[in-house]
């Protein structure tokens, strides 16, 4: 009995010191994010959700974009110079930028071109030490924005300055290295890990400069990070930040609203009148960078004829599709770039809805009888939230103007790499979500004739549309540059390798006590800056 | 062979007549013992109404299941406040009648139960049979295959297979015919190991039945009883199987009435519409009841070793 | 304490009932190693079936993870190659299988595509969640479904009887994934009595000791983390307990019905030991044995039944993580996490069979 009792008192004291440690009115911000991040070495991934978790707290880059924008404003660089034949990028490193200090690492000196050094060199070098520092390591993003054939070296020039030269100009260039793959992680912890034989870790326990520091991961459950008290920026209004990882919707929803997390993405598109009638949330909403497309085949007859493409256009009901598919979460699009992007042409009119009219440019161009497949993917996006019931009623509106539609369908990874062939029979539903908001990224890789075969499900190789793009690639004058893209929409609606459906609406619940949230248009999930009222 | 005289046939006539009697007085003896169990009846009284449901379907229902009704976006059943006399369990989210998805949702459900049921209980028995028959290197074999079968949880390897055949209700089924048909193989083997060394099967063998014979005439139909116990309760299997498959996204695709996959659709309402998620749940768990009703019955009317004592 | 008392009671002297003699002990010894052995014979090939099964399936698997990770930005098909070559896939089928084996033997099952971790620490990190889950509702089946089995077979014919087994019969019938939402909606959304997801609150942080958030909870020595960690056990553990809990209770009532029937036990109420007596030693000893064969059996039951209830409830464990690896094709989870769900499925099926040996003295003598 006596054992019992001290045992008590022992349990007693504990959970009084608990209860007086945490007595300290510590802010915890809760985000109920919609998955598991990979891994949190961003460059080994390129799921949204991994950025979320990894690059966006915990790192920066040399550069950053403009919350709320795709501007690029100084990061980690505090100035940079380009050369006159944008073949040199020479960036001026901030001075007195401290890496975490957490459980497992402390830093002994400041970040410095080392860092910048490391971080770009392991992606680029394939016999760099951590080219392949766990199994199946691949550096998707950077191969994927072509950076291998793009950068010839990465000088450290001193310190504080380090100087990207490249083998082509390339006018996107700043606006990459501002995107995930390009966060700066620390030469320093890297070699501790690799002296310490142990550099999976690098992967699972994290150190950056940014905002937050890491402080542990539960797998499938939750994410916790302090709010870094020597950020180069100021420390952040919260002291902790919990990614609660719930990855249903409705639960998503149950729980903002019972308290227990304070911030969701992606709500179901059916509760969001109920959201917006709560009056202790708050909805923010933007538009995303992204556009939804039928991509007609334009290699094969009778699709290679303009006129059959365009009167197929005048056959879509937009808003029949926004009601059914997007249920208010859209907004019809008339151009192959959202609107939030610099250089959407916004005079630009779109082939309105008009069956008969399609009737009739169909039998002016001599086709009748015209059957075709629409593919239909297999998955949710957000530029698509369902495209099988989008098929369907593209299948209602062909039939009206005589058109008879197959719907087909293939496992995702299958429908991905099948959809590529020139010889594809039938018109493809698809989409893109921009990555650094330059619309060289969309213009480029989806219509461009390097495309064919590949990403530019059109199948289609326009020269006048192809010289615009290949120029504008090379300016590095902002003014000339759009000038030269809003030509290129001009030339792409007259053509109309593809019919284009929708740019999606993103909204994000809150509860109302979250203030100094910011959304991203490129689709992103930032905490810097946000506060919770008490 | 011999010839038909008059009396043979007159004594065959009369031996066929015995046979239908016993046949019947079996029947009869069977029916007294199934009726005495009154849940019995009642699962076989909605298991038929069930079935009356899903051939008249497009009699009974008051809607298309597919038509999408777009003034009328998760209307509540009628009882409650906002409901119309239209919908009487409501509309789910795209404006379509619950119950008459839920009416034509019966159809799928029980064809999903024959379907499955025919490919296990007929490969089971094939392959029970050649094992149980057969016994050294084949018996072996096979049984070790079933084991393979049987060392994965049904619903797990269910999703794999259907994952290489590709989602679909089709494929749904097989893939669930397949978990379930090493029970079937199973009971037939045991059945038949018990029988092959009995009076009348080596009778038959020493009067010269054929291995085809001795295995499908001779010995199949008397280790019948265990078999049909087990087909009723790999009916409910299947169904609640398939349902789960739909509900996981790998069964019946949308717009199909299937309940599990309308379970799997209305998830997202859980907390706003609760009728979207209650009745599709329901439907399955009546089905799904009225058939192990009826299990249970047939199992106490046909095993003596239970029969009330 | 009265029932514990009798219990305790009645196991004191029974040597009038011949079959509990105890059998000579180097027989029982022998016969262990022989039903052992023979079972470990036929695991054998099994095991290597099951091998080739998970070994194939990934195979035959439509797609592949590259594909899928790169989405509509695609990935260049000699990278892709590459990268198919760095996992092997690019080798004779035999040449892999044979690489695969030896892997095994040395516990290296893979790697995630997707996290780039060893799927076997991937695996260990997550099987606790599973593991509580699974015991506690074996736990709470055991518990519930016996008693009521028994009381049900005692008073055979009655209302108490009728009325469990019909609802053991209606648990037996139930599709586990509604009844999860059901019960959420109830429960969580309108009488805000458990928390919707997760295994405990957030407001708790400690380090994983064993795994098991009900016994961390309770060596973190933090306030009110154990009472969070039932709350949130609660739920997703009732409805996985459900089915197992029916079987359970069906097949102890038979079993007893049975035992009562028999002449040791018809001989035990006519010497006029008190019921108790009868039904609570005599009996139940004998109508455990099937019982126990049912418990065992249900360990599959639980883990198909885990793959429902993670889903529904968001919860960390093996079964949404195979779930969304198959999903994401992610050959070598899905690979190594079959195989490693059909070893436990094998080893509790062996030890089962080893217990029924033991327990079961018809078995012994045959």
């Amino acid at each position: 009995m006596k054992m019992t009792k001290a045992l008590k008192a022992t349990l007693l004291g504990v959970s009084l010191a608990t209860i007086a440690a945490t007595g300290v009115s510590a802010k915890t911000l809760v985000y109920c994010s919609e998955g598991s991040p990979e891994g949190f070495d961003t460059a080994l991934y390129t799921a949204g959700t991994t950025f979320d978790a990894s690059s966006k707290p915990l790192y920066n880059r040399l550069v950053e974009f403009k919350r709320g924008t795709t501007e690029v404003l100084p990061g980690l660089a505090e100035s940079w110079e380009v050369s006159e034949d944008g073949l040199e990028y020479t960036f001026n490193l901030r001075k007195g930028v401290k890496f975490h200090t957490t459980s497992f690492f402390t830093p002994s000196r400041d970040f410095n071109a080392d860092d910048v050094v490391f971080s770009f060199e392991r992606q680029l070098k394939k016999d760099h030490a951590w080219n392949q520092y766990t199994a199946g390591a691949a550096w998707e993003y950077f191969d994927g924005m072509s950076m291998p054939d793009l950068i010839k070296e990465i000088v450290k020039v001193d310190d504080h300055t380090v100087k990207f030269v490249l083998n082509r100009p390339e006018a996107p260039m700043l606006a990459n290295l501002a995107m995930d793959f390009a966060s700066v992680l620390s030469a320093e912890y890297a070699d501790k890990l690799e002296a310490d034989g142990k550099m999976e870790m690098l992967n699972q326990e994290p150190v950056g400069t940014g905002p937050f520091s890491f402080v542990g991961y539960q797998k499938d459950a939750v994410i916790r990070y302090n709010a870094f008290a020597d950020y180069w920026g100021g420390k952040q209004p919260i002291d902790n930040l919990i990614f609660a990882i719930t990855p249903d919707a409705a639960v998503r929803l149950q729980k903002l609203k019972a308290g227990e997390c304070h911030v969701m993405p992606y709500p179901a598109p059916a509760d969001i009148a109920d959201i917006q009638a709560d009056d202790s949330l708050t909805m923010m909403e933007q538009q995303g960078l992204n556009v939804g497309y039928l991509a007609y085949n334009t290699k094969v007859a009778p699709f290679d004829n303009k006129n059959v493409r365009k009167a197929l256009n005048h056959a879509i009901n937009k808003q029949a599709i926004l009601d059914a598919v997007f249920q208010g979460s859209g907004q019809a699009a008339k151009n192959p770039i959202p609107p939030t992007m610099w250089s959407y042409n916004n005079a630009i009119e779109d082939d309105a809805y008009d069956p008969e009219l399609a009737k009739k440019m169909l039998a002016d161009a001599g086709v009748s009888d015209l059957s075709m497949k629409i593919w239909a993917m297999p998955v949710q996006r957000p530029y698509n939230p369902n495209a099988r019931r989008m098929a369907e009623v593209m299948q209602a509106d062909f039939a009206k103007v005589g058109v008879d539609v197959e719907i087909v369908s293939y496992e995702w990874g299958e429908y991905l790499s099948r959809s590529k062939a020139e010889d594809r029979d039938g018109a493809v539903l698809l989409g893109w979500t921009g990555d650094n908001g330059d619309p060289d990224n969309f213009l480029a890789v989806l219509l461009g004739c390097d495309g064919v075969g590949g990403s530019n499900r059109a199948q289609w190789c326009n020269d006048e549309f192809e010289a615009l793009i290949q120029k504008a690639k090379t300016v590095s004058d902002k003014a000339e540059r759009t000038k030269l893209y809003e030509e290129a929409q001009v030339v792409f609606k007259e053509e109309a390798p593809w019919g284009t459906i929708a740019h999606s609406v993103v909204f994000m619940p809150m509860s109302s006590k979250v203030t100094g949230y910011v959304m991203d248009p490129l689709g992103g999930h930032w905490f810097d800056g946000v506060d919770i009222a008490e | 062979m011999t010839k038909n005289t008059p009396v043979a046939a007159a004594a065959q006539v009369k031996l066929e007549q015995e046979s239908r009697n016993a046949t019947k007085a079996m029947l009869l003896e069977f029916w007294y013992y199934f009726s005495q169990n009154k849940g019995a009846v009642l699962g076989l009284a909605v298991f038929v109404l069930l079935v009356l449901v899903a051939v008249f379907a497009p009699l009974v229902a008051p809607h298309d299941p597919d038509v999408q009704y777009r003034d009328s976006f998760l209307v509540p059943p009628v009882w409650l406040e906002g409901g119309k006399a239209a919908f009487l369990l409501g509309t789910d989210a795209v404006g379509r009648d619950i119950l008459s998805r839920l009416i034509f949702g019966a159809r799928f459900s029980l064809f999903i139960g024959i379907v499955v049921v025919t490919i296990a209980l007929v490969g089971g028995i094939v392959i029970g049979l050649v094992a149980g028959y057969m016994r050294g290197f084949v018996d072996t074999f096979i049984m070790r295959v079933m084991d393979i079968i049987l060392a994965f949880p049904s619903l797990l390897l269910a999703l794999v297979l259907v994952a290489i055949l590709g989602p679909g209700l089709m494929n749904a089924m097989i893939a669930i015919a397949i978990v379930l048909q090493p029970h079937f193989v199973r009971l037939t083997r045991a059945a038949v190991l018990a029988e092959r060394s009995r009076d009348y099967v080596v009778a038959a063998k020493v009067a010269g039945a054929g291995h085809f014979r001795l295995m499908f005439k001779t010995i199949l139909p008397n280790c019948l009883a265990p078999l049909i116990v087990q087909a009723t309760l790999s009916f409910s299997n299947a169904i609640l199987d398939a349902a789960a498959l739909g509900f996981l996204g790998m069964g019946a695709q949308p717009p199909t009435p299937e309940w599990g996959t309308m379970l799997a659709e209305a998830r997202e309402f859980i907390l706003r519409a609760w009728w979207v998620v209650t009745f599709p749940g329901l439907a399955i768990l009546i089905t799904v009841l009225a058939i192990n009703l009826v299990g249970d019955g047939l199992r106490d009317a046909l095993d003596p070793k239970l029969k009330r004592s | 304490m009265i029932n514990a008392g009798a219990f305790v009671y009645s196991t004191g002297d029974h040597p009038a009932v011949s079959w509990q003699d105890p059998p000579v002990r180097h027989i029982r010894t022998h016969d262990m190693f022989r039903i052992l052995f023979s079972r470990l014979g036929l695991l054998i090939p099994t095991f290597f079936g099951v091998t080739l099964v998970a070994f194939s399936f990934i195979r035959l698997l439509p797609g592949d993870p590259l594909d899928l990770l790169a989405g509509e930005r695609g990935i260049d098909p000699e990278r892709k190659a590459q990268l198919m070559a760095q996992m092997g896939f690019d080798r004779p089928l035999w040449e892999q299988y044979l690489d695969y084996l030896l892997n095994i033997f040395q516990g290296d099952l893979g790697t995630s595509f997707a996290s780039k971790k060893p799927v076997l620490d991937e695996f260990l990190t997550l099987f606790p969640a599973t593991a509580e889950l699974a015991l506690c509702a074996i736990i709470i089946a055991v518990c519930l479904g016996i008693p009521a089995g028994i009381f049900a077979a005692v008073k055979r014919g009655s209302v108490a009887d009728q009325a469990i087994m019909g609802t053991a019969l209606v648990g037996y019938s139930m599709p586990i994934f509604w009844w999860g939402l059901l019960l959420i909606i109830l429960f969580s959304g309108i009488l805000q009595w458990t928390p919707v997801s997760g295994r405990i609150s957030l407001m708790f942080f400690f380090p994983q000791v064993t795994g098991f958030m009900l016994i961390d909870s309770l060596l973190s020595g933090e306030k009110g983390a154990f009472l969070s960690a039932v709350r949130h056990l609660i739920l997703p553990s009732v409805v996985l307990a459900t089915i197992p809990l029916a079987v359970i209770a069906r097949q102890t009532r038979s079993a007893m019905l049975e035992v009562l029937g028999e002449d040791y036990v018809r001989t035990a109420r006519a010497k006029g030991l008190p019921p108790f007596r009868v039904i609570g030693f005599h009996a139940l000893r004998n109508a455990l044995i099937p019982v126990i064969t049912t418990i065992g059996l249900q360990v599959g039951v639980l883990l198909a039944g885990a793959i429902l209830t993670e889903t529904i409830f968001s919860w960390p464990g093996i079964g949404k993580w195979l779930v969304d690896s198959i999903s994401r094709r992610d050959y070598f989870v899905v690979q190594g996490g079959l195989l490693l769900i059909a070893g436990i499925i094998m080893l509790v099926n062996l030890i089962v069979d080893l217990l029924y040996g033991l327990i079961n003295p018809r078995i012994r003598h045959n």
